[in-house]
Formats: structure tokens, sequence, C-alpha cells
């Protein structure tokens, strides 16, 4: 038996007169590794910024392991709070602040007056990056994030996501603009958090990265879910095939 | 280099400065800066500065800015002075001053966060605006408030401990632990660093920007207006352009002590020693046999170097790290 550890329903947004997301119906289980795929423009990135808590849910319902979630007071804290972390394709970072305090932003060990414990974050952060192996990160944890490269930052903000034990991984397009080496990486370490049993929601617009390591790719276009297919049915090619014509439906 | 020395690199250097300024007055006028005198006038004022750029520095980590806090002194400074002349009530005067502080920095607050105007715009607007208001409501006129001298408020503010030490050395020394607690050790000032290093990550790692640039604009408020009664207490008296002396003086201590413009970077430290070094350049400058004429010109000079330096020492820093991460000269 799977389990369902987020699940959308009747989900409907609008900015102003645009009608962006019309009615999605979405789910995803543990240990799952989906990929969202679409044109530009065809919602998925105000889908994921939905469930990341980044704009309001204004319509629909929202499930996270199980339990209906409050959508009017759904926040990005709230979303951390329950297990879903988001890594965006800017990397959420701060250039000058180094890399282990990094991990913590947004999210800190604290006392109830608000004081942070940074001798015990610090700790964390060097046994978790050590445990990544991730060189370049790994290497200098008090490093400024200005001295990574980019498959090192997208490392740090996977890395967060389990730090916190996330249930559900965000990734939106973590391979754009990377070297083959550094995307080689990076898609290594989604199939890690696939292997503790996290799910991922991947928003990518390259088919190789997407097959790889997606276990079902969900197909969207103006604003609406058009296509799922799962891996297991499906040749890369025959992916890339039913891709064009889905978006192409309608045109 | 020490870690130490590699962490604290921008405060320790600004100290440097200070200490070679020093070295230098002493040598060009040792008649002044080896007596006791220069000093305590030094801590008389110099800390009045030093706390409206604690404040100031906080903002400028976060990438704001505030050009309107000299208003601010002046209505603090304004509202405590009336209504101790109408109450003789030294804690609702200084209640009322800080409320009014408060209320300028949200009203700051509420101009940026709210109606989106970037924070040096509004602020200009909202100096006339206060400045404006202050001298409507004074009439135009300076306030005497020499019975200020026997209250409490005077002694425990201002007043001169065993006869010599101002007390407000001790106030703006106690301000600086209490803010460096907030910036270096708090949730509050971690928000701060990485609001101004990038305020959109911030955002989208749940980090609450909006009210974290509110509460700095009250903070700043607040403090300035407490600077206000400061002033108007050491003085027993307010005049309606008390605060307009503070403006440039306290720009230069923060960006002397190497807070970049940026944001994301800055200490409360080299904010400290960066209000010493504008503290002390003046009297330094008139006591060498300088004409008055010299006080800008050395200022410029005194800024324009602390800032080279502080560029060079960075981008020397940055060479450091790409050493230590990938073994390249």
């Amino acid at each position: 038996m799977t389990e369902r550890v987020l699940e959308l329903t009747g989900l409907n947004k609008w900015f102003g007169p645009v009608h962006a997301l019309k009615d999605i119906h979405f789910s995803l289980n543990r240990g799952e590794v989906c990929a969202l795929l679409g044109d530009n423009g065809a919602g998925k990135s105000t889908l994921i910024k939905l469930i990341a808590g980044a704009e309001q849910i204004e319509d629909g319902q929202l499930l996270i392991g199980g339990e209906k979630v409050p959508t009017h007071r759904y926040s990005v804290q709230q979303a951390r709070q329950l297990g879903i972390e988001t890594v965006y394709q800017s990397g959420s970072l701060g250039e000058q602040q180094s890399v282990w305090r990094n991990l913590f932003l947004g999210r800190h060990f604290r006392n109830r007056l608000g004081f942070i414990d940074y001798k015990e974050e610090r700790r964390q952060a060097a046994q978790l990056l050590k445990a990544l192996d991730f060189r370049g990160v790994g290497a200098n944890i008090d490093a400024p994030v200005s001295s990574l490269s980019g498959g090192e930052r997208q490392g740090l903000a996977i890395g967060r996501a389990m730090l916190f034990d996330a249930r559900v991984v965000i990734l939106d397009e973590p391979t754009t603009a990377l070297s083959v080496g550094e995307v080689e990486k990076v898609l290594c370490f989604i199939e890690t958090l696939k292997s503790q049993g996290r799910a991922c929601l991947l928003i990518t617009h390259n088919m190789n990265d997407a097959y790889r390591v997606a276990d079902r790719f969900v197909v969207m276009d103006r604003g609406s879910i058009v296509a799922e297919y799962r891996k297991s049915q499906m040749t890369q090619s025959s992916l890339q095939l039913a891709l064009l014509d889905a978006v192409g439906r309608g045109a | 280099m020490n870690t130490f020395m590699l962490r604290h690199r921008v405060p320790v250097l600004t100290a440097f400065i200070l200490v070679a300024l020093w070295g230098v007055f002493t040598v060009s006028s040792p008649d002044t800066f080896l007596h006791g005198r220069i000093y305590i006038s030094f801590m008389s004022t110099i800390p009045f500065t030093a706390m409206l750029a604690f404040a100031l520095t906080l903002l400028i980590i976060a990438r704001e800015i505030d050009m309107s806090f000299p208003a601010v002194v002046a209505l603090g400074g304004f509202v405590f002075s009336a209504i101790f002349q109408a109450t003789q009530s030294p804690l609702l005067a200084l209640g009322g001053a800080i409320t009014a502080g408060l209320v300028c920095g949200i009203l700051n607050g509420i101009l940026v966060v709210y109606f989106r105007i970037p924070s040096i715009i509004a602020t200009i607007g909202t100096q006339f605006f206060l400045g404006g208001l202050t001298t409507v409501l004074a009439d135009g006129l300076a306030l005497s408030i020499p019975q200020v001298r026997d209250s409490w408020i005077h002694t425990l503010m201002v007043g001169r401990i065993a006869e010599v030490v101002p007390a407000q050395v001790l106030w703006a020394l106690l301000m600086v632990f209490l803010l460096w607690l907030l910036l270096s050790h708090h949730v509050f000032g971690d928000n701060v660093n990485f609001i101004g290093d990038n305020p959109t990550a911030a955002r989208m790692m749940g980090v609450p920007v909006e009210r974290t640039r509110l509460l700095l604009f009250m903070l700043m408020g607040a403090m300035s207006a407490l600077v206000g009664v400061f002033v108007s207490l050491e003085m027993s008296s307010w005049w309606p352009n008390q605060g307009q002396g503070y403006m440039l003086l306290v720009f230069a201590s923060v960006f002397i002590g190497g807070t970049s413009v940026l944001g994301g970077r800055g200490t409360l430290m080299g904010t400290l020693f960066g209000a010493c070094i504008i503290g002390i350049l003046e009297a330094g400058i008139i006591s060498a046999g300088l004409a008055g004429f010299w006080t800008r010109l050395i200022y410029g000079v005194t800024i324009l170097v602390s800032l080279m330096i502080h560029s060079m020492l960075l981008k020397q820093h940055m060479g450091s790290w790409r050493r230590l991460l990938f073994n390249k000269v």
C-alpha cells in the first residue's frame, strides 16, 4: 500500500482576470519522484508555489499526510513545519552568508526567547555536509555561498531538505544552467532523496533528466493537467512525443 | 591570519584606524590629547551619534535606509520638552517621545513595506514632513527646560558618574550590547542579515520580511526620538533644528565602520569605532591648529580612505576563500 503524502483537490488560482490553475487534482506518494512537465506559462511554477506556501491557496483542498490543512493560514513557515521543503531554481540562498548558516535560513534551533543556538547548528551542519560527501560544500562550511558552484548550491539547498527531514521536496528546475558533471551530482541527490523515502516534485525542461529520475510524469498546459504517464509505460522517445502531443492539444 | 582576525577583520581594522588617528592627533597636539578634559567632552557627544548609528547599521544591513532620523530626533526632543514643560513629569515626557518615535517609524515602515516606495525616497519625504510638523507644532520657537536639571531623569540619562563620566556613555554601551545580542544571537538579527543579503530567498524560506523591515524602522524611530531626549536633557533645552547636524556624522560612522550599503554585511563594533573616529576628528583638526575650514575636507579624506581599505580587504578576503576551497592562487 502506497502512502499518500500530499494531495490537492479542486485547486483553482486566479491572478486578477487570469485563470492560472484550473481545477487541479494532484497527489504524491511516499518515495515517489514526479516530474511536472509543460511549456512556460503552463502553471507549473504557480502550482509549486501554492504547495510551498509562497502563494495563497484561495480555492481547493490541500491534504498533507492525509490531514486537511486549513488553507487560509497556510504559509511557507507552515509548509516547512509540515515537512515540505522547496529548492528554488535561483537557489534560495544568502550569498554572503556562510554555507552552514544557509542551512538554517528561516528555520533555526532557538529557545523560547528567539535566541539561536549557533554552536549546535554549526555542529549539525558539519555532520550533514560530511554525510552528503559533497566535496565543495563539505570542504569548508564557513565559506560564503558566493564561493560555491551552481551544483554545489543546489546540493546545499537539497541538504536543507534532508536536514529538516522533509516528507516532500519540491525542486524547481534544479539542473538548469549546470555543467554535465554537476547535473549528475544533482540527479544523484534526487535519487538519494527518493531512497530515503521522500516524495519529490520536480519541474524541469530537460527530458533526459526527467526520464532518468522520475517515476511519473504530469503534463500541464494552460493551467490544467492534461496528461499523466508512468515511467513503466513509456520509453523516453515515446514520452517526448506524448508530451509534444499533449501541449499541442487545442492549439 | 588566525580565525579571530579573519572573522572580525572589519571592526579590527576600524579600531586600528581609530588608534592611528588618535596617535597622529596626540603627536600633533599633545596638550589637548594627553589631558582628560577632551575625553570627557568626547564622552558627552559621541554616544548620541553612536546610538543613532547603531540603529541605522541594522537598517542598512537589511538593505534599507532612513533619511528622516534627524527630523525624528527633533520631534522626539520637542515632544519630550513640551510634555515636560506642561506636566513636569519626566516619565510622561519620555513615554511621549518614544511613542512619537515609534509612530514615525511605523509611518516610514508603512510607506516602504506596504506602498513599496524605496526607503531612500520615502524617508526623504518623511524627513520634510516630520521636520515641518515639528516646526509647526513648536511654532518655530525653541523651548527651554532648565527645571529638568533637578529631575531624576537628568541624573539617570545624562548625569556625571562620579562627577566625571557622562551617563550617556553607559547608555550607548548598553544599547550596543543589546543590539549586538539581537543582531548576532537572535533570530531577528539572522533575518536582518538574510533579508539584506537576498530578500527573495529570505521570503521564499519563510522569513517574515515585511514584519522585520517594519520593526527595523520602528527601532530607528524610537532610537532617534530617544536621542532627541538625550540631547534636550544634555542642553536643558530644545530647538527646532536640533537633529540636523547628525545626518552626515551618523552615515559616516556607519560606513567608516565597514557596513556595506549593498546590504547583508555590517557590524555594530565597526560602527562604534566609526562613531569614535568621526567624534575625535573635529577636535583633532582644530587642536592641531588647522582652521575650521579643514574639518570637512579631512572628514572626506578619512571616509574615503576607510571605504577603500574596507573594499580592498574584502577582495583580498574573497581571494583567500578561493584558495582555501579550490587550492587556486
